[in-house]
């Protein structure tokens, strides 16, 4: 089995209070992982630990990208190596442009890469191509970052800027959460574009509404700080019809 | 003449039909009568102009020096300071120029012959005669039209009806400490005027740009736009000058009459001392414009970013009727750097409006204070002001704060004020960095963003030095 990102007995800490203890997880290149786990069980903890969040102390364990050990290295080496995180709450920066934000992200990771920068021009027409996909207004060209958004106006906007900059790993965390059909369609569509067979999908969610619209290969429970079990797509209705107590520890977690 | 004798002179010693050698360069540190003298004979004033420097002395010897800002310095010893020299001596080239200004000028792009003037390198004149001959274009140009645009000396002997009618008529001479000191000392300056009815054809600056050697610490400006006029002046530069002065006081008058305009930009960038407050400009000035007739406007736009002290409050009497006043500003206080500026809105016309968007942004240990006064006078029905003052806070060592002022005697005036404090967040630099912008980058993306409003009102040129300067200014402040 193929593994490009790998967890390895990871302990995190917030603040004083340990939250990850011991979680072991592999993604495969072009799959798509669900994490689903009750409130508190650590979802949010394990997306920040992956992309070096400064809330989080890693505290023992290895997380390994592309077989390199990633512990060490800067949140922003981590996104330019191509781990990308679409925010529960995006943050707003007033004034910065959203087409100048995502225009100075995208030629820092060609620049990374050893392509050649986008100009202005070749960027307005990429960024509008998606913007017509996921039903965004044209008016997301000159607002600033998130100022002023809808609940689903930033959920689209984090989508809009996965699709330009074409990670790797892609961690959705809460993405479906105050979402109304429409945005979930939307945003789903987004999704299923990325979907090419090669980048990896870690879908963190409360509920499986968003599973109808992406399909996952495998479903990870993590409770407690752990993942304690790993199934199919199956495991879906049976969570949601008998809840997460239902559910018994894999052996080999 | 031995320098005994002149310090002898100058302490009063010598009190009779004594004069100070006209051949000497610079005056012996001390201010009294005979220096003021000494100053107009080397600048071949007319006798009125001489009488009116003496008046401002002798105010400024009744008035003490104002201590109301939230500024603290070690005081300034003014019979230490020599109030003429001859232009600086030039230096043989650039290697004798700190490095860290010569890294600057890199940064922000200036040329290596304009560097050279910058740095105050001796530059044999054919040398530089690309901007000797780009200044006689502008020169013939500007005639065409019949703008007025000299040193304010000249301006003295050329054009005497002019400055007797303008000069003190915005700030009196004693309209406070340091404009009176201003009034009795002052060697350098700009003079512009716009005839009735003419677009000045270009920005006033580039000219300025090349003799900002020879602006000095005692500056004073009269821009006068007369009816239908317009003109955009920009003063400074984004380049950090080399300068040993450490009092700097001047003072800048605006006129405009019916349906005039100007708009004055300034980037200041003088030298801020270190980060424990050693050294650096104690920045005193006096900026202010009179909307003298109906329907003119005068638009202040500044970026502070240097000098150790700053003082400054442009502000605008709005005489005329629908007259406008506006005031934008960025100013940045890092290192030990402390600013107290702000602007005054003085509504005396009926249907006057003022805008004030002021931007401080606090690094390391500076200290940033908003100070602004909005005055609505019995007359002024219909008046309006909208005013905005932000604060952006960098680390936990630093201060920002604002002392809006209001003042209004009619009740139908429309008076908004709005102010906000933040901090730039972990958060929003995490959300950059996540995104593959590095540190800095990311926290130059959130200070344009807050200066955004500010930079727009800037001639485009200006605007990208502005947004260079803003870089280098707070390059390293973070972390």
């Amino acid at each position: 089995m193929k593994t490009v990102l790998e967890i390895e007995n990871v302990h995190a800490k917030i603040g004083e209070k340990e939250i990850l203890k011991g979680l072991n997880l592999k993604l495969e290149p072009g799959k798509v992982h669900a994490i689903m786990g009750p409130n508190g069980a650590g979802k949010s903890t394990l997306s920040k630990t992956i992309v070096g969040h400064y809330d989080v102390t890693l505290t023992g364990g290895d997380i390994r990208y592309k077989g390199k050990s990633i512990n060490d290295m800067e949140p922003e080496e981590r996104a330019l190596e191509g781990i990308f995180l679409s925010f529960q709450h995006p943050v707003e920066i007033p004034g910065v442009n959203n087409a100048y934000f995502l225009r100075t992200a995208l030629n820092a990771k060609r620049r990374h890469e050893g392509k050649e920068e986008l100009n202005a021009a070749e960027f307005l027409r990429l960024m509008k191509s998606h913007l017509e996909m996921l039903g965004m207004k044209s008016d997301m060209i000159s607002r600033s970052l998130n100022e002023g958004f809808s609940g689903g106006e930033k959920k689209r906007n984090e989508i809009l800027q996965m699709l330009i900059l074409e990670p790797e790993v892609i961690i959705l965390d809460e993405i479906d959460s105050g979402l109304d059909i429409d945005a979930l369609r939307a945003v789903s569509e987004g999704i299923n574009k990325m979907k090419d067979g090669k980048r990896s999908f870690l879908v963190i969610t409360h509920y499986s509404r968003i599973l109808d619209y992406i399909e996952p290969d495998y479903i990870h429970v993590l409770k407690d700080g752990r993942i304690i079990k790993t199934a199919g797509p199956e495991l879906v209705e049976q969570l949601e019809d008998k809840g997460y107590e239902s559910i018994e520890e894999d052996s080999a977690s | 003449m031995a320098n005994e004798e002149l310090n002898k002179a100058v302490s009063g010693d010598y009190s009779l039909g004594f004069e100070i050698d006209i051949e000497t360069d610079v005056v012996p540190p001390g201010l009294n009568e005979d220096t003021i003298k000494f100053i107009s004979k080397k600048k071949e004033e007319p006798e009125w102009m001489l009488e009116l420097r003496l008046k401002a002395l002798k105010k400024w010897q009744t008035m003490e020096e104002p201590h109301w800002a939230h500024l603290s310095y070690d005081p300034v010893d003014y019979q230490a300071i020599s109030y003429y020299a001859a232009p600086k001596q030039g230096i043989e080239s650039l290697d004798e120029v700190d490095p860290k200004i010569l890294a600057a000028y890199e940064k922000l792009g200036i040329s290596l012959e304009e560097q050279k003037q910058l740095a105050g390198v001796k530059v044999a004149v054919d040398a530089v005669v690309d901007s000797v001959s780009v200044k006689t274009t502008y020169s013939e140009e500007l005639q065409k039209h019949g703008v007025i645009f000299c040193s304010i000396s000249d301006a003295i002997r050329d054009y005497p009806e002019l400055i007797q009618k303008y000069m003190f008529s915005v700030v009196p001479m004693a309209d406070n400490y340091f404009a009176a000191l201003n009034s009795a000392v002052f060697t350098d300056g700009t003079f512009v005027y716009i005839p009735k009815g003419v677009r000045c054809p270009m920005e006033l600056s580039t000219y300025f740009r090349i003799n900002a050697l020879n602006t000095g610490q005692f500056e004073r400006t009269l821009i006068v736009a007369d009816e239908g006029a317009y003109v955009s002046y920009n003063e400074g530069c984004s380049a950090p000058t080399r300068d040993e002065n450490q009092l700097h006081a001047a003072v800048v008058e605006l006129v405009t009459m019916k349906d005039a305009e100007i708009k004055y930009s300034t980037i200041q960038n003088w030298y801020p001392g270190d980060e424990n407050g050693k050294g650096g400009i104690y920045n005193f000035v006096t900026k202010r414009g009179l909307c003298k007739g109906d329907n003119s406007k005068i638009s202040w736009t500044q970026v502070e970013t240097g000098s150790a002290i700053t003082w400054k409050y442009p502000s605008c009497i709005l005489k005329g009727d629908n007259s406008v006043g506006e005031f934008y500003s960025v100013a940045v206080t890092t290192l030990a750097q402390q600013a107290d500026t702000g602007t005054k809105m003085i509504h005396l016309g009926k249907n006057t409006s003022s805008t004030i968007i002021s931007k401080g942004i606090s690094a390391m240990k500076g200290q940033n204070t908003y100070r602004g006064l909005v005055k609505i006078g019995s007359d002024a029905a219909g008046a309006r002001n909208y005013s905005e003052c932000d604060s952006l806070l960098i680390g936990d060592k630093c201060g920002a704060h604002t002392f809006p002022y209001l003042e209004s005697k009619d009740t139908q005036g429309q008076i908004e004020h709005e102010a906000t404090t933040s901090k730039i967040s972990d958060e929003q630099l995490f959300y950059l960095r996540q995104r593959g912008i590095s540190e800095e980058d990311a926290v130059s993306m959130i200070v344009h963003g807050f200066c955004k409003e500010v930079f727009s009102q800037l001639p485009m040129e200006y605007a990208v030095e502005a947004k260079a300067l803003l870089e280098l200014t707070l390059e390293g402040s973070v972390g």
